[in-house]
């Protein structure tokens, strides 16, 4: 039978354990070419977890299918959560996780639409993500299509003057189709992000913009499941934007405790410590 | 319809296989050794000679767009915290406020990646900077293929971009005498430079095999003659030129290599004068794309004077690249030692 998945009928899992499968996989991911931007993953899955089996509508054998919800990852390098996710999801199987990074992978380091099956974009230049939401709910509306596009971008991207540019056109054209979901860890390439190119105070400006605003803690499941519910319920004709402030290498404690970085290092027999430390956690 | 326009049939939807337990792979997350072995390494020669040159030259100031780190412009800022300005992930305003910092007298560096320099800053980078001819020196790293990272950070067409604005000085170094050498040589140029950047670990080549080259801005050098044919090279393209050549005595051939680390202003004079000498097959190389780079600008000169040696060009195939491990893409498109050797070979 043809599944139209409200994520929400996929199973009776709960969203924390999905969030705690997303991270293990990421972690295997990491395992396999000894680094990767895993303090990213494990500090975004509860978002996925919520995006992918709460919120979104899709089917996981037609990726393309044309009433699914768009979610589109501006952050390239944030490919390795967004596998796990797709993986979790049954969109891909879940051995292709051992090629990750390798030669001929489906699975790039980067996200990349003509790579992996359920990659809307090609993302990793930062800062376009939102600009091609924009004409994706554009075009959803001229289709008369009633599918939400969500756009998960970083804190760094806010740097960029084309996520403003964007902003202020999903205001402008009341694009109330799209939620952008930025993924606050207060990290970039080259340290903290509020020291680098300050973006507070973050939710007056995307109110100010003329956005529905929410600022959440990301690694709170409820607080995810309200913010999301409610960006989605509101009828507001604006565009609806979730801050979800997290913490980098959220669930393995020992790597929450490195002094972060963009590249978070985890060394090579430090994979298995930290999927040991996931097991002896896993939620129910 | 599909929503990815760029659908590969041979490649999406195809599930791959695991590797086998035990088989060596190759991952994108490969740091590419440039050079063959053998060759010594200099760590962050950029960062360095800039802070050289910034101890005697007050004016300098360094910019980067959040990847200090990953251009070695963190060496000059941990040497001149006063003088270094962290812009955010934000390349046009960096570009322009670098211009603004000249207007004001200041000698700016600023760096980023080239794929964010050329594509997306170039307007700024046009008008605020070549336009007015401003001392801007623009350093930019991960140009031509030197990531396995994918498109969005493979700067395979910077060349192409920035040799068609007015103005701009263009250098492509080869190794790290070349990298720091051009630092004072781009102070003391009065206009906008872009230089592209080898960063971290930079293998120091041209001198063994030729202890007595200098880098000069808009000059070309012989690092060593050959009667079967020239290689016009730019780049780290020059150190596989220099290890070909080698190989290739071994079997008797004789390959002379032409080191041309300015794209632009070309230095029309020397390529033509070896390029005239006749009698060999004149190849260039680049660690760019064949549309628009050192290839076509050298074909051109050669035409209009009227220069028609027998021709060929090695560079990157015109289309967006594979993500993988380096050495695989190196292989793969054409620009490895081993896939100059071969290319040659056919050639001659």
């Amino acid at each position: 039978m043809t599944s139209q998945i409200q994520a929400t009928d996929l199973s009776n899992m709960s969203l924390a354990r999905r969030a705690w499968e997303i991270r293990r996989k990421a972690v295997r991911m990491g395992e396999v070419q000894g680094q990767g931007y895993v303090g990213q993953a494990l500090g975004v899955a509860d978002v996925l977890a919520v995006s992918y089996f709460h919120a979104m509508t899709y089917r996981r054998e037609d990726p393309e299918w044309e009433g699914r919800d768009r979610f589109l990852l501006s952050i390239g390098h944030y490919a390795i959560a967004l596998y796990a996710a797709l993986i979790e999801a049954g969109i891909l199987p879940e051995q292709e996780l051992e090629t990750y990074g390798t030669d001929d992978s489906r699975l790039p380091m980067s996200g990349m639409a003509a790579y992996t099956p359920g990659m809307e974009i090609t993302g990793g230049s930062l800062g376009q993500g939102l600009g091609i939401g924009v004409g994706m709910a554009l075009g959803l509306k001229a289709k008369k299509n009633p599918a939400f596009v969500y756009n998960l971008m970083s804190d760094g991207e806010l740097g960029e003057g084309s996520t403003w540019e964007a902003a202020m056109s999903a205001a402008h054209h009341k694009l109330d189709n799209l939620i952008c979901i930025i993924d606050f860890n207060d990290q970039q390439a080259d340290g903290k992000s509020t020291e680098m190119l300050c973006a507070e105070p973050l939710a007056a400006k995307w109110s100010a913009f003329g956005w529905h605003t929410q600022r959440v803690d990301g690694n709170d499941m409820a607080a995810l499941v309200a913010a999301f519910d409610a960006a989605r319920a509101v009828t507001d004709a604006k565009p609806r934007a979730i801050i979800c402030d997290t913490l980098m290498c959220k669930g393995v404690p020992f790597l929450e405790a490195r002094e972060m970085a963009h590249f978070v290092r985890v060394e090579a027999d430090e994979w298995q410590k930290a999927l040991a430390v996931l097991d002896a956690n896993r939620p129910e | 319809m599909s929503t990815n326009r760029n659908y590969d049939p041979h490649r999406k939807w195809q599930p791959r296989t695991p590797p086998k337990s035990g088989e060596a792979v190759r991952t994108s997350a490969m740091i590419a050794s440039l050079a063959a072995e053998g060759y010594e390494t200099v760590s962050a020669p950029f960062g360095h000679a800039l802070v050289a040159e910034a101890k005697r030259n007050d004016k300098i100031v360094g910019l980067t767009a959040d990847l200090a780190k990953y251009t070695d412009l963190h060496i000059f800022a941990e040497a001149f915290p006063e003088r270094f300005y962290q812009m955010g992930m934000a390349e046009q305003v960096m570009f322009s406020a670098a211009a603004g910092l000249a207007r004001e007298g200041f000698l700016p560096f600023a760096t980023t990646y080239a794929v964010f320099a050329s594509r997306r800053a170039y307007d700024f980078i046009a008008m605020a900077i070549a336009e007015e001819n401003l001392p801007v020196k623009i350093v930019c790293a991960l140009p031509g293929l030197t990531t396995g990272y994918g498109p969005s950070h493979q700067a395979t067409e910077d060349l192409a971009i920035f040799r068609g604005l007015p103005n701009l000085t263009i250098i492509d170094p080869c190794d790290a005498i070349d990298v720091a050498e051009a630092v004072p040589a781009m102070a003391a140029h009065d206009g906008p430079v872009y230089m592209r950047l080898l960063r971290g670990k930079v293998p120091s080549v041209i001198h063994k095999h030729c202890p007595d080259y200098k880098f000069e801005i808009g000059k070309a050098k012989l690092l060593r003659d050959g009667t079967d044919a020239l290689v016009i090279s730019s780049g780290f393209m020059t150190m596989r030129a220099l290890d070909a050549a080698v190989e290739m005595e071994k079997d008797g051939l004789s390959i002379g290599v032409l080191h041309c680390p300015t794209i632009k202003p070309l230095d029309t004079a020397t390529i033509l004068s070896e390029a005239g000498k006749g009698g060999r097959l004149v190849v260039t190389a680049e660690n760019h794309t064949r549309v628009g780079g050192l290839g076509e600008a050298v074909a051109g000169t050669l035409l209009v004077n009227g220069v028609t040696p027998t021709f060929r060009m090695i560079g990157l195939p015109d289309q967006f690249l594979d993500a993988g491990a380096l050495p695989s893409l190196h292989e793969r498109y054409g620009i490895s030692t081993a896939a100059m050797i071969r290319q040659i070979r056919g050639w001659l």
